[in-house]
């Protein structure tokens, strides 16, 4: 199997979709000719034609209503948001649109999109280039919301997203892009090429949505994680050396609950670590979930890592970021209590 | 140095407030015939006083006169009056069904029959409509089932909508007629983006989007221009102007001064402004368009000028900010009125017919409602399961909306629904 970064996952996902069903049409800001800000579409555009793969204005509310009238013509649009923290002036259409039509339309009516957008921080993106607004999409009934932590994950979610007959919300951690990412920014990158999740099949396969996968097995407690957060869960359980079993969820919503439960009724105690701000965050919805199926297993209080309740900083980046220490000392909180 | 002045504000006001007398001096009315009509393949630069015109080809005395006379059959003309005349029994029907507590909303689309109408019949089946609330007239023009639109105004047991969406919310792919939604705006774009898709796949169905005058102020309108002039995409862009936005007047949504069909110029959209009252002018406007969007000339943008003479909605009360004569004052009209004239004046029609037409379907639009009422009324709670609205959130349930389903039906079992 071929070594592939997680970006080059994402455009085999699309290359294979592209080819087997002549209804998936991708299009976004830069993402025609030039092939994406960070390539994730480079060479569809010569390879299937600027009909299938385009250029699209400057207005996320353009891009998303345009992709969901063709939705409902038929297509299956993949459109591009250039960065996650542009989505903002398209939600009106991915929430009263796109989320809602299947519903009201009595089933008449159907949106299969899948809107692509890269999302968190670590790359010194300010405000504006580092958001990871999933807690806004899960709150939506009628999205899913899907975030890989690697590249073969990558591909056979995407395919699946794609291949699902409703809205799907695809955050690509855009950190992971090139290689994983612990929060040791201070150390030498590492590729994809040195990760067994960086080999990736050439062809077709699905990741079934809404199954989570044990990354790391332990016995002492249970950290739930996505995308970058995966690799920063790792990196915490190896220098705390507290036997963390790690989660990755894949898809945030619809949640795979059994996976965690069956995880915390083992480990008695659970620790959730995302990017994003802590409150309203996805993290408060996995705490409550947590607390009322698993209570009477629990043998402390449930901690929750997170970035801060501040606007993503630039300068401060690393202050900001949930690193390897920060989530290290819950882990070792939870331990002690 | 000069003295610096206080700057002013400035908040629009309508030409005439209750108490007063209506008002439309703001409003010049040509001859009818007397606007020209370009070939289609026009280049947009060449027509733009045509987004400062009015097109109309019925003259005052029912003539049909001018370079846009559409040259209609009267059989076609007695099916578009049919059809706006069936409109209009059907909305009063249903606003003292309203009335009588069997739904709890409705809005007529009085004054404004000839666009939906117009376009419902001048249009091909497979062409898509993207509605606002005001285009019932699509759907009966159709021959759709008034029976199923009632179900839906009732959210009976036979709604197809389950009780989901609000009264004259509907949906019907059948009737080419796209699910509405009360966020305004949001159907231009996604016209358009049905439009490229029809292009994209190389077929030969085009789309036509709706929007009031009102709601051209959301973003959605702007992307639906952007998208429609930067991918030549098929499709009409309607805005029907009616002067008013719930108690908003025109000049709200910055007509002051201006028309909204002169927002496409600025996109190298070519635009019409056409006599929305005008039957023969909806036909004519809908043709050209349509037979530009099937030669892939692309986009037309039609600003309809008509006036609502009803209510917003059964939850508005109109006289609180509007002058009460402004619907008889109105300049262009009545539509079914108009298009009666030209019947009777070209020998096609009498006042005798029309009589017995109204008869006929106020008895088929009263039929239809004992029907429709039959299946249930808000009145009599004969609504879908409540469980049901767990259904079509997305096309397999999922295990969370599995859980709160089971959920409610132990709440229910337990007396503590509906308490």
């Amino acid at each position: 199997m071929p070594a592939m970064t997680l970006s080059g996952a994402v455009r085999s996902a699309l290359d294979v979709m592209l080819e087997r069903d002549d209804s998936v049409v991708v299009f976004g800001e830069d993402v025609g000719y030039f092939g994406g800000v960070f390539r994730c579409t480079d060479g569809l555009q010569k390879k299937y034609g600027a009909e299938r793969v385009f250029d699209a204005p400057i207005a996320e509310g353009g891009i998303i209503g345009a992709a969901i009238g063709m939705a409902a013509y038929g297509l299956r649009p993949v459109p591009e948001i250039q960065f996650a923290d542009y989505v903002y002036p398209g939600l009106d259409q991915l929430i009263s649109e796109a989320a809602r039509l299947r519903y009201r339309s009595g089933a008449e009516f159907t949106a299969p999109l899948t809107v692509r957008m890269p999302c968190g921080g670590g790359i010194h993106g300010g405000q504006t280039h580092s958001q990871s607004p999933e807690g806004i999409f899960t709150h939506v009934c009628g999205l899913k919301t899907v975030m890989p932590s690697n590249p073969y994950d990558a591909k056979g979610l995407l395919i699946a997203s794609i291949e699902d007959d409703d809205p799907v919300i695809f955050l690509e951690p855009k950190r992971l892009y090139t290689g994983p990412f612990d929060g040791h920014h201070d150390r030498p990158a590492v590729p994809w090429s040195n990760h067994p999740l960086g080999e990736v099949p050439e062809g077709h396969y699905q990741i079934p949505l809404a199954s989570a996968a044990v990354r790391r097995a332990g016995e002492e407690v249970t950290v739930l994680a996505y995308g970058t957060m995966v690799y920063v869960a790792e990196a915490a359980a190896n220098e705390s050396g507290v036997d963390a079993e790690i989660i990755d969820l894949r898809t945030i919503w619809p949640l795979d609950l059994d996976t965690i439960e069956q995880s915390v009724r083992k480990t008695g105690r659970c620790v959730i670590v995302h990017e994003a701000t802590r409150t309203s965050g996805f993290g408060a919805e996995l705490s409550a979930s947590v607390q009322e199926s698993c209570f009477y297993h629990l043998e402390a209080p449930i901690e929750r890592v997170t970035g801060w309740d501040t606007p993503y900083p630039h300068a401060q980046e690393w202050d900001y970021f949930p690193g390897p220490s920060r989530v290290a000392a819950a882990l070792k909180r939870v331990m002690a209590a | 140095m000069s003295e610096a002045r206080p700057l002013r504000f400035l908040v629009p006001e309508p030409s005439a407030r209750p108490g007063d007398k209506a008002d439309f001096s703001y409003l010049p009315v040509p001859e009818a015939g007397s606007v020209r009509r370009p070939e289609v393949d026009v280049e947009p630069t060449d027509i733009r006083d045509l987004a400062y015109s009015l097109i109309r080809v019925l003259d005052d005395d029912g003539k049909a006169v001018g370079a846009w006379n559409p040259d209609v059959n009267a059989d076609d003309l007695r099916r578009g009056l049919r059809a706006m005349v069936k409109t209009r029994i059907y909305d009063d029907r249903m606003l003292t069904a309203q009335r009588q507590g069997k739904t709890s909303f409705y809005m007529r689309c009085t004054g404004e029959e000839a666009i939906a109408v117009g376009q419902a019949l001048e249009l091909r089946v497979g062409d898509m409509c993207f509605p606002t609330y005001r285009q019932q007239g699509w759907l009966i023009a159709r021959e759709w089932s008034l029976v199923d639109m009632m179900c839906q105004v009732y959210s009976n047991e036979k709604d197809r909508l389950h009780g989901r969406q609000m009264p004259i919310m509907y949906s019907s792919k059948e009737a080419d007629f796209f699910s509405i939604s009360g966020n305004l705006g949001t159907q231009f774009i996604q016209a358009v983006g049905w439009a490229m898709a029809s292009a994209i796949r190389g077929d030969t169905a085009i789309a036509s989007g709706f929007i009031g005058e009102g709601a051209t102020a959301e973003a959605d309108f702007h992307h639906a221009l952007t998208f429609a002039h930067t991918y030549q995409a098929p499709v009409i862009l309607n805005i029907v102007n009616n002067q008013w936005a719930i108690s908003s007047f025109q000049g709200i949504a910055g007509g002051a001064g201006t028309t909204f069909a002169a927002r496409a110029v600025g996109y190298a959209i070519p635009a019409l402004r056409v006599d929305g009252n005008d039957y023969l002018a909806v036909l004519a406007a809908t043709r050209w368009a349509s037979e530009r969007a099937r030669g892939n000339f692309g986009p037309t943008i039609i600003e309809w000028v008509t006036y609502r003479a009803s209510a917003h909605s059964t939850s508005d009360d109109p006289s609180r900010y509007r002058p009460s004569d402004e619907w008889e004052s109105w300049p262009l009209g009545d539509p079914i009125e108009r298009l009666k004239k030209h019947l009777i004046a070209i020998g096609e029609w009498s006042e005798e017919q029309h009589a017995e037409l109204q008869a006929d379907l106020d008895r088929e639009v009263r039929a239809a409602a004992r029907e429709a009422e039959g299946y249930g009324t808000l009145l009599d709670g004969r609504v879908a399961d409540f469980k049901s609205i767990f259904e079509d959130v997305f096309k397999e349930m999922p295990q969370h909306l599995v859980r709160q389903r089971a959920q409610a039906e132990e709440a229910e079992e337990a007396g503590q629904c509906r308490q």
